[in-house]
């Protein structure tokens, strides 16, 4: 009842802010808060398999690709068929429904790509996975820079601009939900046992390559469908938005954030995409700042702004994810 | 097959580059289990303290082996300074730190520097003076080999050579082998880790800053962004040979150019960014320590 509940409302929340933000704030404003919607996504993501599970991936950048690239072609290519069938609903339920399957195709392919990287490549450790998954994220680059049918170097344009702030947000929501829910659940617990010693968890039974597996292609698919968010938010792709530093700056939010707490990449998501655009005013010093203060804030503070911990919003929020936002299971 | 051996030529040269800047890379990671990602950019700064010295030496002007040599000395020296300072300052504060903070601040690091560099030379690119005169040396009918690219391949082997006598023969080498074993032991043993981490980076920095120079005399293009991809691609050859260890560095590099040079040549020059991650994937599944390296048993 209290689930119903809490989904309406946040529902309702969603679709009033849908339709009140782009009219109350000026485009450039609104572009910005629908990038963090974005990285929240993309952030939280790489933290399943990063921050829960303790595997080293730095090849976000190219699961995100997978999926923007096919659900851009997928709405391409069957959007205004589908579209049209749908004729007799508003045009942005219609609109919705096609880019709610383009994303859910997005994310397949890219959770498909994640199981095809991961399977074989789990067997390694630490660093080495973290190449693997670097030299994933280049071939994948590279076999779009190739492909000419979408577009190769010269990019794809024409993406029909579906993605409203339902939608990012909405999946943004779903996501920080479906972390949540695997943190506080059975499964996230051999994922934590997995990250805080590997041998041991083994010992104790739990079946380290399945979680592994597990994590890491829920990771590639909510990436996969942040890529598709992000295609439809843009309406243009390029390769060049998927290189390897993309990864970089995932993994700078999940690390700032705090490895394993969600609030913590909730956090630096909008910490790291808010910094370059405050800091444009000074132009050329900009990176050199954000470097800066990267170098500085690991060298004070780095198990990053929350550690482990999650910002306590029990009093408010508690009761939408079932009472358990405030207790964490941690060792 | 005239022309599979001119390929082969120009992919030794490449590899020795690729060996030179991964040498680096896998020292540091031997002594600190760290990707120091800052080591491409090195090599980056490398090739244009190079073209300042060779502006300062009007090396270009009137080319001459000694003022060539001078250049390359001057940019390797800067560059071993400038690895003492980066590791001084950004990464000796992060050593006990969780491995994937140390691993962030080498990412900020390498943006400083890259930023930096645009805030310093610009961001486009600039053209290194020919401080060696070109001429092909014919080594067989239709198989022709630059006197750069001679000079390329030469002093990589000396300096090859040259650290492994380092590393072998010297007291300071030892050292750094006990420290690459256990830092503990070492300590206890009487030597100064952190001296010898700063030894390490500093060598790793003049091998980079090597590289960038000899690249700078066949490929004069050179600008801020240089080192990203040629850092990452040495990173692979010195996985490919087994991190950690020294002369699987030099192999891989040296695999790691031939095979690109034969993508190139052979199948498509677009997929020559590609061909080291598909090999790095195919190696580490077969063999996961690299060629040389040892599977090391995990200790509960």
């Amino acid at each position: 009842m209290k689930r119903g509940l809490a989904l309406a409302a946040t529902l309702l929340a969603l679709v009033a802010l849908n339709v009140v933000l782009p009219r109350v704030t000026n485009p450039y404003h609104f572009q910005v808060l629908m990038l963090i919607g974005i990285n929240i996504v993309l952030a939280v993501s790489l933290n399943l398999v990063n921050g829960f599970t303790g595997q080293f991936s730095i090849g976000h950048a190219g699961f995100m690709a997978v999926g923007a690239y096919t659900s851009a072609m997928f709405t391409l290519k069957l959007g205004a068929p589908l579209a049209a069938s749908w004729g007799f609903l508003p045009p942005p339920v219609a609109q919705g429904l096609v880019l709610l399957m383009a994303l859910v195709a997005g994310g397949l392919l890219a959770a498909a790509a994640g199981y095809i990287v991961g399977l074989p490549s789990l067997r390694l450790r630490g660093d080495y996975l973290a190449i693997v998954t670097l030299g994933f994220g280049e071939i994948i680059r590279v076999l779009i820079l190739n492909i000419d049918a979408i577009g190769a170097a010269r990019g794809l344009p024409g993406i029909p601009q579906y993605s409203t702030f339902f939608w990012v947000f909405g999946t943004a929501v779903l996501v920080i939900v479906v972390a949540r829910r695997i943190a506080t659940s059975t499964h996230g617990r051999a994922l934590f046992a997995i990250r805080d010693d590997e041998v041991a968890a083994e010992a104790l039974g739990v079946d380290t390559t399945r979680y592994k597996v597990l994590a890491f292609v829920l990771g590639a698919f909510f990436a996969g469908v942040a890529g598709g968010l992000f295609a439809h938010f843009l309406s243009y792709l390029n390769p060049s938005s998927f290189t390897f530093l993309k990864s970089i700056e995932v993994i700078a939010m999940v690390v700032l954030g705090g490895m394993g707490s969600i609030t913590g990449s909730v956090l630096a998501a909008i910490v790291l995409t808010l910094l370059p655009e405050v800091l444009r005013s000074v132009k050329e010093l900009r990176m050199v700042i954000y470097s800066l203060m990267l170098i500085v804030l690991m060298i004070t503070r780095p198990q990053g702004l929350m550690g482990t911990r999650e910002l306590d919003l029990g009093p408010w929020f508690g009761r939408w994810f079932g009472r358990a936002a405030a207790k964490e299971p941690r060792a | 097959m005239s022309e599979f051996l001119q390929q082969l030529v120009n992919g030794v040269t490449w590899g020795s580059v690729y060996a030179l800047i991964a040498l680096g890379y896998t020292m540091v990671y031997g002594i600190l289990r760290l990707i120091n990602f800052a080591h491409g950019d090195v090599y980056m700064l490398g090739a244009f303290i190079g073209l300042y010295a060779s502006r300062a030496l009007h090396a270009g002007e009137s080319p001459n082996p000694m003022k060539a040599l001078l250049v390359l000395l001057t940019s390797m020296l800067s560059c071993a300074l400038i690895g003492m300072v980066i590791e001084r300052l950004a990464y000796k504060p992060v050593r006990k730190s969780p491995r994937l903070s140390a691993l962030i601040t080498a990412i900020g690091v390498s943006l400083l520097i890259e930023n930096g560099g645009v805030l310093l030379f610009g961001a486009s690119p600039r053209f290194f003076p020919q401080i060696v005169a070109q001429q092909q040396i014919p080594l067989a009918p239709g198989v022709a080999i630059s006197n750069q690219q001679l000079i390329v391949i030469v002093v990589s082997l000396v300096l090859m050579l040259a650290l492994r006598w380092l590393v072998l023969h010297t007291r300071v080498g030892k050292a750094m082998q006990a420290v690459s074993h256990n830092h503990m032991a070492a300590a206890l043993m009487g030597i100064s880790v952190d001296r010898i981490v700063t030894f390490t980076f500093m060598i790793g920095s003049a091998l980079a800053a090597a590289a960038g120079v000899l690249v700078a005399l066949q490929s004069p293009r050179i600008e801020p962004y240089m080192g990203i991809l040629p850092g990452l691609k040495a990173f692979v050859a010195a996985v490919l040979g087994g991190i950690g260890n020294i002369p699987g560095a030099v192999v891989g590099g040296l695999v790691m150019g031939i095979a690109e040079v034969l993508v190139t040549g052979y199948i498509s020059p677009s997929y020559r960014d590609a061909i080291a991650f598909v090999l790095l994937i195919v190696i580490l599944l077969v063999r996961p320590a690299g060629i040389f390296g040892k599977a090391v048993a995990e200790k509960v």
